[in-house]
């Protein structure tokens, strides 16, 4: 039995983008050779420039996106399940025990199903419980971890608020008891006070069932406290790991330190100290040589710049990984 | 000087199969042009609908009361019935950044066109301008390969990218009053940042005023004026960016601020505001916020206070029991 739940093997995804019907087929590689390994039972959190990929890896990890190049495979109890080689049997199998929460819930939610019927279906579908009252009674309480009030379970999504909704999609992913769980960008609806509700719950759940996760989420001071281990991706890359009290206290590569900069602080005088990121975003169609953030970095080294850098992860302490390049920059 | 936006006593309901829910409590709120007002506020507690009762896009289920007014130029938008006076407020004067962009994009229209479409609705432009327009502000939002994400349905695009094109689509029209519900939640810190920046020159270059909506109270406290704390569809608070942030009255906003995970200290554990959140359909007389209140008086627990503002200080005000809780 392995300590992992998940390795990913140098996995690509790729999408095509055409203009028109008479135009050439160009490629955007969403995600571009990505290796990591999730313990049972961790925390694992990605962040990153939007559009770097994140939800085109957590979905591909699911199954729901196709995977290009390399592998995805999770390590079960009795078995391990080998995506590119998966059975629609055996999805079937999967998807009992790994669940995504989207990161938008408005289009995830069937708008003509009430919100019990969308909690109830994957016990349901998945046959988890022996009658209607067993399955009311696990929706019922689930809803009510997720603090939704157990008088709206008769109404259809659109009558909820933004927050509501995101956690209606919460305990949809729960309610069947999954082991793994990639959750897109799940509490950013939700205010502070929810929202430490809901993260409080998801590491009990961690804690009581040795539940895993793969967190992807644009606020930083959310993952440095839930996170064990966290992964920085940007354009199609991981550029940075390492577990999260590290990464947050020793940043290593520019686009990490930028990131962290940037935070907003709560005092509006405390007018911010952040890295400002010049230069070109650069396309995702034609992404530049050697290393990807080149064209924004505050202080490549002239390798750099002329794209002669091999982009590629370094062990530089115990767990921290950080593209080559940046170990002796900035 | 007239403000450019006044909203007095609104009261917003729905009808529903359980009964009637109150969504909005009474609201009263200003803003003037050049300003940005920032509400926070618990999931649930009437943000979006607020924002929504500005442009009347509630659904069939809704009643306002009869002596709410919503005045935008002089005129009480929420009287508004004709197709013409309708479009003036959706689109025209008033624009909106929706909450969940998959909402605002048809899934089988190309983005670049459905933004040239809403910018010749409002503005006289011809197509080829339009498009240019469109292509610029994608630009400006940080969307490298403008032209090819023009060509591509929201469902091609990333999370933060449908929710930059949004913004853009938003902006193209200039609009006196822009409404941002939950604007940059999609997008990471550094994209974030030079959003707000754009949208910053914008309003001050078009003297546009904005209601910013969020939960992110770092993202407050570097883009608004005033802020309201709104709880179970009423103000509880409001006043200058600055006082309510350092100098916060009422027991929910210093909650909402106790709740803030510290980043400067990874051992505090995440403290939510306790207690349960009121059904709708039972709300608390007197203070809403009496049941999970810690400390309230008396008359507060026996519901006998009236809601009501009250100001403290120049431009902040709270509820009135408040003042001297706590
Ligand atoms: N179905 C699709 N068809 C075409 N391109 C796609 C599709 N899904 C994603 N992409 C592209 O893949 C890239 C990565 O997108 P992805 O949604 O994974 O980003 P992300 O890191 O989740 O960003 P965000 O933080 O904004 O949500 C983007 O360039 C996006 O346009
Ligand atoms: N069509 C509707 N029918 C019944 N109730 C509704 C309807 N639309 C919204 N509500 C209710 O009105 C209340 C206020 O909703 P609103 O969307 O304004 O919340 P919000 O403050 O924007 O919250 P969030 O931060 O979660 O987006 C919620 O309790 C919601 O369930
Ligand atoms: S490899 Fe060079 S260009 Fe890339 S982030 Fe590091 S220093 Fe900057
Ligand atoms: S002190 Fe009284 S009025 Fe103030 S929040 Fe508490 S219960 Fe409400
Ligand atoms: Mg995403
Ligand atoms: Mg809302």
């Amino acid at each position: 039995m392995s300590e992992n739940i998940l390795s990913v093997n140098n996995l690509s995804v790729s999408f095509d983008y055409q203009e028109n019907f008479l135009s050439k087929k160009q490629k955007i590689k969403a995600v571009n050779n990505i290796n990591i390994k999730i313990k049972k039972g961790s925390f694992f959190g990605l962040v990153g420039e939007s559009g770097s990929g994140k939800t085109t890896l957590g979905r591909a990890i699911l199954g729901a996106n196709k995977i290009s190049e390399g592998n995805v495979i999770f390590h079960d109890d009795e078995r391990d399940f080998d995506l590119t080689s998966i059975t629609s049997k055996e999805m079937k199998e999967y998807r009992k025990k790994a669940q995504l929460i989207f990161q938008d819930p408005y289009a995830a939610l069937s708008p003509r199903m009430t919100v019990r019927d969308i909690i109830a279906e994957p016990l349901e579908v998945m046959k988890i419980t022996k009658s209607r009252e067993e399955t009311d009674e696990k929706v019922r309480e689930i809803a009510s971890k997720c603090r939704l009030n157990l008088e709206h379970l008769r109404r259809f999504p659109h009558a909820f608020s933004g927050g509501q909704r995101q956690r209606i999609s919460i305990a949809r992913a729960l309610v069947s008891n999954p082991k793994f769980i990639v959750a897109d960008e799940s509490v950013a609806a939700l205010d502070v006070s929810i929202q430490a509700d809901i993260l409080n719950l998801l590491k009990k759940l961690q804690e009581e069932l040795n539940l895993t996760y793969l967190f992807i989420s644009h606020d930083l001071s959310v993952v440095a406290h839930v996170c064990d281990i966290v992964a920085v991706m940007y354009l199609g890359h991981i550029v940075e790991m390492a577990p999260s009290r590290e990464l947050f206290s020793n940043p290593r590569h520019s686009y990490t330190k930028a990131l962290l900069s940037s935070i907003p602080s709560i005092d509006p005088e405390n007018k911010s100290k952040a890295i400002e990121l010049k230069g070109e975003i650069p396309s995702a169609m034609n992404p530049p040589s050697g290393c990807v953030f080149r064209t924004r970095c505050p202080n490549p080294t002239h390798d750099c710049k002329e794209g002669h850098i091999e982009m590629g992860l370094i062990e530089v302490s115990p767990n921290h990984w950080v593209d080559q390049c940046c170990v002796n920059c900035g | 000087m007239n403000h450019l936006l006044e909203i007095n006593n609104l009261d917003v309901k729905f009808d529903t199969d359980e009964g009637r829910i109150t969504a909005i409590d009474n609201v009263s709120l200003t803003l003037d042009q050049g300003k940005v007002l920032g509400i926070v506020g618990e999931s649930g507690s009437g943000k979006s609908v607020t924002a929504k009762s500005i442009m009347q896009l509630n659904p069939g289920n809704t009643i306002y009361n009869d002596d709410a007014k919503i005045i935008i130029d002089d005129e009480n938008v929420l009287k508004f019935t004709s197709k013409n006076d309708l479009k003036k407020i959706r689109g025209g004067k008033v624009s909106m950044i929706f909450q969940e962009p998959m909402a605002s994009f048809a899934p089988a229209i190309k983005i670049g066109h459905q933004m040239v479409e809403q910018l010749m609705l409002h503005k006289p432009l011809d197509k080829k301008k339009a498009k240019h327009i469109s292509i610029d502000m994608l630009n400006r939002v940080g969307i490298a390969d403008a032209e090819k994400r023009f060509n591509q349905y929201a469902f091609e695009l990333s999370g933060g990218m449908r929710q930059r094109a949004m913004i853009a689509m938003a902006l193209s029209t200039m609009p006196k009053l822009l409404l941002a519900d939950e604007p940059t939640t999609a997008l990471d810190v550094t994209i974030q940042a030079q959003v707000i920046n754009l949208m910053k020159d914008i309003i001050k270059e078009f003297n546009m005023g904005v209601i910013f909506i969020t939960h992110d109270l770092g993202v407050i406290a570097q883009v608004a004026d005033d802020v309201a704390v709104m709880y179970l569809g009423s103000v509880v608070e409001r006043g200058p960016v600055n006082e309510i942030l350092k100098n916060p009255k009422h027991p929910y906003t210093r909650g909402l601020l106790n709740a803030l995970p510290d980043i400067n200290n990874l051992d505090a554990p995440l403290k939510p505001i306790p207690g349960n959140i009121p059904s709708p359909l039972d709300r608390p007389t007197g203070c809403v916020f009496r049941t999970r209140c810690p400390d309230p008086t008396h008359e507060c627990k026996e519901g006998s206070i009236e809601m009501g503002l009250v100001e403290v200080s120049p431009g902040h005000w709270v509820d009135q029991c408040c003042i001297n809780c706590g």
